[in-house]
């Protein structure tokens, strides 16, 4: 579904991405770890290009993504993503930005758009906050919300970046949640998380990133139950 | 009207006169004989309709100007437009050329020089007016919108909206509930400064206050009742500005 291929990103000298390479499958979940500071938001960032790589490619469905001429709208529409500070709009309700995207981009009527965004709302929990404002919401709600705005859309990849490092400890559960919920439905999940348990829960993949590059890669069991590299083990060993 | 002659008699024959005598006498010379209250009102009103040309042009060019710099800026690399880098390189310019010399100045050129030829000393002055502070504005609009988290750019965006939709749904009425307060401080202050083109021949307030001045050989009284006139209005506008924003601030509350 999605290829990575020798992918770089540098922000004026400093090289952030030093030449990654991926692929991921439909309904497949994977999450990064690492450090603060070794690229797993940047790499994130880049697949739905809110940076734009130095080099490399990025095959999203067959295009390539980082070609110019594409609508880079189109894809976006795509590949949800949900982000570490929630982004809600705050100067409309919750309904409304939920279903602002969806309506002006055509993809459902006003009417349709407000029906799923209340049946999603339901399905999070927070059916009676539709007609609220984003600040009468509590971290956690704000969260849940921003991941229905992005379910809204359709998306065939959902991206999260570090969706529970702003939230108090009692609210990251409730977050966590909705995402094992979605992963269930067989949705294909990219998660850059510092919360291990979920990555031991729900991951199919683990990635575990170092200075720009993927040090190592395998399964929940694998990099967690017997790293390889000293580099996964020292890492490990801190937030363990 | 007899009264005031009376007394005014005395003070040119050099007789004595007491302290309301000649507050009487001046207060009526320079406000009432002649009617002249009325030119003070005529002042008025150009500089109240000056002020409000000059405010629409200016926020119309400080709109277009903050617009394009800010489009301009936030282009990704590689994907820039060279028509939107021509017209940010002009504005540029503009706003530099504009902040950077006296409203004085300006007035000279534009009614002195470029339309040395033409009467209408307040159109040119509300033209000048609106130019310079269409100037101001841009800056005032451009950090308006730059002000507003970027995160919210990139929600907008990673939801698949285009940066106009992101922009006209997301990005301006958050910047304009920033922008209101420093707008309306630009507004005071244009209010003032159309006092200014006095000195091009356009007939505002300051304008008729000098007249009077110069007629009567007494510059006190309409010098200070000119200044309480524009105090007044800026006290009028100030309050009127608290009360909007309280308004605003009022969609906020949790």
């Amino acid at each position: 579904m999605i290829d990575v291929k020798d992918l770089r990103k540098s922000f004026g000298e400093l090289e952030v991405l030093k030449g990654v390479s991926q692929h991921i499958d439909k309904g497949e979940r994977v999450v990064l770890i690492g450090p603060s500071g070794s690229g797993k938001s940047t790499f994130l960032r880049c697949l739905n290009l809110l940076e734009e790589p130095s080099g490399g490619q990025i095959i999203f469905e067959g295009q390539d993504i980082t070609d110019p001429k594409i609508d880079i709208n189109k894809i976006r529409q795509k590949m949800g993503m949900v982000f570490q500070h929630f982004n809600l709009f705050p100067n409309m309700t919750i309904l409304k930005n939920i279903t602002l995207a969806p309506v002006r981009t055509g993809l459902m009527t006003k009417e349709a758009a407000e029906k799923e965004a209340r049946e999603l709302l339901k399905r999070v929990g927070l059916e009676d906050k539709a007609d609220g404002y984003p600040a009468q919401l509590s971290g956690g709600q704000k969260q849940r919300i921003a991941i229905v705005r992005a379910l809204c859309m359709h998306p065939e990849v959902m991206l999260f970046d570090e969706p529970t490092s702003a939230l108090d400890p009692e609210m990251v559960g409730e977050v966590l949640d909705v995402m094992k919920e979605l992963a269930k439905t067989g949705m294909t999940m990219i998660c850059v998380t510092h919360e291990m348990g979920f990555a031991r829960e729900v991951a199919d993949r683990v990635l575990f990133m170092d200075d720009g590059v993927i040090v190592e890669e395998g399964t929940p069991a694998e990099v967690f139950g017997a790293p390889k590299e000293k580099r996964t083990q020292e890492f490990l060993n801190k937030v363990l | 009207m007899e009264q005031f002659l009376a007394w005014k008699a005395m003070m040119a024959a050099g007789e004595p006169t007491n302290l309301w005598q000649q507050f009487y006498v001046l207060f009526y010379q320079a406000f009432i004989e002649n009617e002249r209250w009325l030119q003070y009102l005529n002042g008025v009103v150009t500089t109240l309709y000056v002020t409000v040309l000059a405010l629409a042009l200016g926020i119309i060019l400080g709109v277009l100007v903050a617009v394009v710099r800010t489009a301009h800026d936030q282009q990704r690399a590689g994907h820039r437009n060279p028509v939107l880098g021509f017209f940010n390189g002009i504005l540029k310019i503009y706003v530099t050329v504009i902040r950077g010399t006296p409203m004085m100045v300006q007035l000279m050129i534009m009614g002195l020089v470029i339309f040395a030829s033409s009467r209408n000393f307040v159109m040119v002055g509300a033209l000048t007016l609106g130019i310079n502070s269409g100037a101001y504005t841009a800056e005032i609009i451009r950090g308006g919108l730059m002000s507003v988290d970027q995160g919210q750019m990139e929600a907008g965006r990673s939801l698949g909206l285009n940066y106009k939709d992101t922009m006209r749904f997301v990005i301006i009425p958050q910047a304009i509930k920033a922008i209101l307060p420093a707008l309306g401080n630009e507004f005071i202050v244009l209010l003032k400064d159309t006092s200014l083109i006095s000195v091009i021949g356009g007939k505002e307030l300051l304008y008729a206050a000098r007249s009077v001045a110069a007629r009567n050989y007494e510059p006190m009284y309409p010098y200070v009742g000119a200044a309480i006139v524009y105090l007044l209005l800026v006290m009028l506008f100030t309050w009127l500005l608290g009360i909007f924003e309280r308004r605003l601030r009022a969609s906020d509350r949790r």
